[in-house]
């Protein structure tokens, strides 16, 4: 199987805090799978998860220790992203790696420049390859249809789930290799909640998808592979199948049927 | 029973303290539409100073505060996207938005005595460009103020959903961050436009006034609220009616500012 991530005894601290929030993590992240990361809050699912985009460096004083190893698209070479220093590497890096957010956040534009404003960012100019681009990743989004006619409206006048499932658009159109999601349903309603997983389900067949959720279901639901983390540590790692019927640890036990979290 | 009594006399109380406000402001208003009515017609629309119409003046603080607006709005609005977006909490950023609030509140006419040192004494007299200096710098703690706080309101998802699509820190705050705040902007902008168009003290040693129609800022330049103090001050019918007219027209100017930026602002509040 093929690599897309893998961090080596990955820990990370924030600014003014005495004690690492993420304690020499080591977990694979297979390329073309869903990887579920589950664990009560706090524990620093969401911190693992933005660290693989680097988007920490947007408030100073973070530091990172060990490597967070980015494969190619044959799984082959790899390059630590913790040693990015230039914005320009950075910019590159997040073109890789796009990222969906807990709330839905459309640009105040409309829904046509949301999908191109990316594009135009990566250097595309051509104005055709830019409609076929938006269109591509709208269908891509399971979107196309409800907003054809009205692509030059404001995206800030669809529905939550239609806003997110365009944030998904927005970033499956950069053709990243790896995409992730930051419990990308928790505020929307259960309709909009399947058509993102359902969503998520068809994405692994163009990429990697790493997922923090809150919800158990949810990740037993569409995750080849799970996570579970406590208080900055990776408790255990296996098969998603694996995890929720057959967890080795007492802890993942205790969490999974809910005697804790 | 006494509960009832007791919030009887404290609604009658703030009852009768919200009319006064009220009143005050009605009573205002009434004479000033009742006297401006009786002195206002086409005559002063369309003759200057010196033929008893207030044409030079009104177009003339026009242009002293919409030059000052072109100057003080875009150093507010970069020093505040600066306090925002850049410094935030650093310690020079407080200082800064600190020393910004002081300013907001200083008195006008001391912005008039500073102006007046450095930009009226040594060039050896009045002038309009002295006026436009003072109203901008009337403006700049106003507009960083708003902006600061405007641009706190975006949310912070919506700079890290630009970081992650790979933009620079640039890209996203002048093509995402501010136009996500574009209304607020502009509602500031129109605020600190209305409050400098009815500023007299930061004139008054400044551009002073002139009788006749002028473009020369180098030279005492026309304003409407330098006019009405001077002529409510001269011992004439004439005069007086004049400035009663004028300050009809500046209270109606700047009440129809407030109210488009309350129509601009209204659709926000709604969602």
């Amino acid at each position: 199987m093929k690599l897309a991530i893998q961090t080596k005894d990955f820990s990370f601290t924030y600014p003014k805090t005495k004690e690492a929030t993420l304690k020499g993590i080591n977990i694979p992240i297979y390329a073309n799978k869903v990887t579920a990361l589950i664990g009560p809050s706090g524990c620093g699912k969401s911190t693992l998860l933005r660290s693989c985009n680097r988007i920490h460096d947007v408030y100073p004083g973070n530091s990172y220790d060990g490597e967070i190893l980015l494969y190619d698209n044959n799984g082959e070479k790899a390059e630590n992203i913790l040693q990015y220093k230039k914005e320009n590497d950075l910019i590159n890096l997040r073109q890789r790696i796009g990222m969906i957010f807990q709330k839905p956040t459309p640009f105040p534009m409309s829904i046509k420049d949301n999908i191109t404003y990316g594009l135009k960012l990566s250097g595309i100019k051509n104005k055709t390859e830019l409609l076929d681009r938006t269109e591509i990743a709208l269908k891509g989004a399971a979107l196309w249809e409800e907003v054809k006619d009205r692509l030059n409206n404001s995206a800030m006048g669809l529905s939550g789930g239609q806003q997110q499932r365009l944030c998904i658009a927005r970033a499956v159109a950069l053709k990243p290799q790896v995409l992730l999601f930051d419990e990308p349903t928790s505020a929307l309603d259960p309709i909009s909640t399947a058509s993102i997983e359902a969503l998520i389900s068809e994405l692994k067949n163009e990429l990697t998808v790493l997922i923090v959720t809150h919800n158990m279901q949810q990740a037993s639901r569409i995750s080849d592979y799970t996570g579970f983390m406590y208080l900055g540590d990776l408790v255990e790692y296996d098969v998603t199948e694996t995890i929720f019927l057959n967890p080795k640890e007492k802890k993942t036990e205790d969490y999974i049927t809910g005697r804790f979290g | 029973m006494n509960r009832l009594l007791l919030n009887k006399i404290v609604i009658t109380l703030s009852t009768l303290a919200a009319l006064m406000g009220i009143s005050f402001l009605l009573w205002i208003l009434v004479t000033l539409s009742i006297r401006g009515y009786h002195s206002i017609d086409w005559h002063i629309f369309t003759t200057d100073l010196v033929n008893n119409g207030l044409r030079n003046v009104i177009i003339g603080q026009f242009i002293l505060a919409g030059i000052a607006t072109v100057i003080g709005v875009p150093v507010g609005m970069m020093a505040g996207i600066y306090l925002r977006e850049y410094g935030i909490n650093s310690k020079f950023a407080m200082i800064v938005r600190n020393l910004s609030d002081v300013m907001m509140s200083a008195p006008s006419i001391v912005i008039g005595i500073f102006v007046y040192g450095i930009f009226v004494v040594p060039f050896g007299g009045f002038n309009g460009w002295a006026g436009v200096i003072a109203l901008a710098i009337l403006m700049i703690p106003i507009v960083v103020s708003t902006t600061d706080s405007m641009l706190s309101l975006v949310p912070q998802e919506l700079r890290e959903a630009g970081i992650a699509l790979g933009a620079s820190k640039a890209q996203v705050i002048y093509k995402i961050v501010l136009s996500a705040a574009k209304i607020g902007l502009i509602t500031g902008v129109l605020l600190a436009f209305a409050r400098v168009i009815g500023e007299t003290a930061p004139l008054l040693f400044t551009s002073a006034n002139n009788n006749f129609f002028s473009f020369g800022l180098s030279n005492q330049y026309p304003s409407l609220t330098v006019s009405i103090y001077h002529l409510a001050l001269f011992p004439s019918q004439t005069s007086q009616n004049l400035a009663w007219a004028g300050s009809a027209i500046l209270t109606l100017l700047v009440l129809f500012i407030n109210l488009i930026t309350r129509f601009i602002f209204k659709p926000r509040k709604q969602k």
